[in-house]
């Protein structure tokens, strides 16, 4: 059953990269852009874990874990950014 | 300096110590008793070396209500995807969001942010701001018809067990 | 045994990928930022949670011991997505960003 359920949850979170694309394409603002690379980030986080089912490697974990880091730290500078206009004080 | 005082230099956090290991011993994937030994020690090692960043020395009053609060927030993240997802599916223009501010009534940084991280997890609402004076804590709400019930719910849901969990006299 | 397992499997990879399309969904579809916040901090976190269990569960069952280190994903993506939302929202209220139901009061 789950062989026939992975190509749904592929198609699924494919679905969900390209609307928060459609997203971080279109704005309209700065916040809305780093939210959508922030979930971007999360999606990407999805797909990686769902291949790594699919091809039965746990070798993929690694890449999803510094993912996961380097887009915190990614939307939490951003972030800073907007507020201060200055990343490190 | 008494010997309680030197143990604290020596172990700050003593919740932090178990907390390290564990996540070494999943970052690892492996409990082999050399892994837990290095898990420990870096468990001791990273508190000592980042003690600025923690000044406060965190205290757990109440376990049981630690756990209760625990298992509460676990099935209302549930519930309130259930209920998110139905709100976006639903009709954008049948949305009634609103700001309401929470007058906050815990003192500590720890329980403030945690309050705020389970404000964001929970229904359909998001923290957004924390007032300058650590009184108020502004949220957004996805569809809320009466703000004031929301106000209460927070407050008697998850407000009130934190104060019990980390500020109890 | 075998099928359960698989269906449980099915069941969470399937929740999963759903959660993680509305939480999406809701970010390109909903009318002004702060209500789109609420799709990404929400539904996203809880479908990679799910997806991430499912992981666990199924590198664990192969019979190469157990494998918890998704619990670690999990346990970050959970801790740190509450986090860049109140960022987030906190950089829209200090932009002033037009939204549908106005603010209180200034913020600042």
């Amino acid at each position: 059953m789950l062989n026939a359920v992975l190509p749904i949850a592929f198609a699924l979170v494919a679905g969900a990269v390209a609307l928060t694309l459609w997203r971080l394409l279109r704005g309209p603002s700065a916040p809305d852009r780093i939210l959508a690379l922030d979930t971007l980030y999360v999606n990407a986080i999805a797909l990686l874990v769902l291949l790594g089912i699919h091809l039965s490697s746990a070798l993929y974990f690694e890449a999803a874990l510094l993912i996961a880091l380097m887009g915190f730290v990614g939307t939490v500078a951003l972030c800073k950014y907007l507020l201060r206009g200055d990343i490190i004080e | 300096m008494s010997r309680r005082q030197g143990l604290f230099r020596l172990l700050p956090h003593p919740l932090l110590t178990p907390a390290l290991a564990v996540v070494w011993l999943l970052l690892v994937n492996s409990a082999a008793p050399g892994q837990i030994v290095l898990g420990l020690l870096l468990g001791w090692a990273l508190p000592l070396f980042t003690l600025r960043f923690w000044p406060e020395r965190v205290r757990i009053h109440s376990v049981p209500a630690l756990l209760r609060f625990i298992a509460v927030v676990l099935y209302d993240i549930l519930v309130a995807n259930l209920n998110v997802a139905r709100l976006i599916l639903g009709r954008p223009d049948s949305l009634r969001p609103a700001f309401v501010e929470v007058p906050l009534e815990l003192k500590t940084d720890l329980a403030i942010s945690l309050l705020a991280n389970t404000i964001t997890l929970t229904p359909g609402t998001v923290s957004a701001s924390l007032g300058e004076d650590r009184r108020v804590l502004l949220v957004h709400a996805l569809d809320a018809p009466d703000p004031a019930g929301l106000v209460a719910e927070i407050k008697s849901r998850y407000e009130a067990p934190l104060k019990e969990i980390f500020e109890a006299c | 045994m075998e099928t359960l397992l698989d269906a449980l499997l099915a069941f969470l990879v399937l929740t999963g990928a759903v959660f993680t399309f509305i939480g999406s969904l809701g970010l390109a579809r909903l009318r002004d930022f702060y209500t789109r916040l609420h799709g990404p901090t929400k539904a996203t976190t809880l479908g990679v949670g799910s997806l991430l269990i499912a992981s666990a569960i199924y590198f664990s069952t192969r019979g190469d011991g157990v494998s918890l280190h998704e619990v670690l994903v999990t346990l970050f993506l959970f801790i740190t997505a509450p986090v860049s939302g109140h960022l987030l929202a906190k950089a829209a209220l200090h932009l002033r960003m037009k939204s549908l139901t106005p603010p209180p009061r200034d913020p600042s």
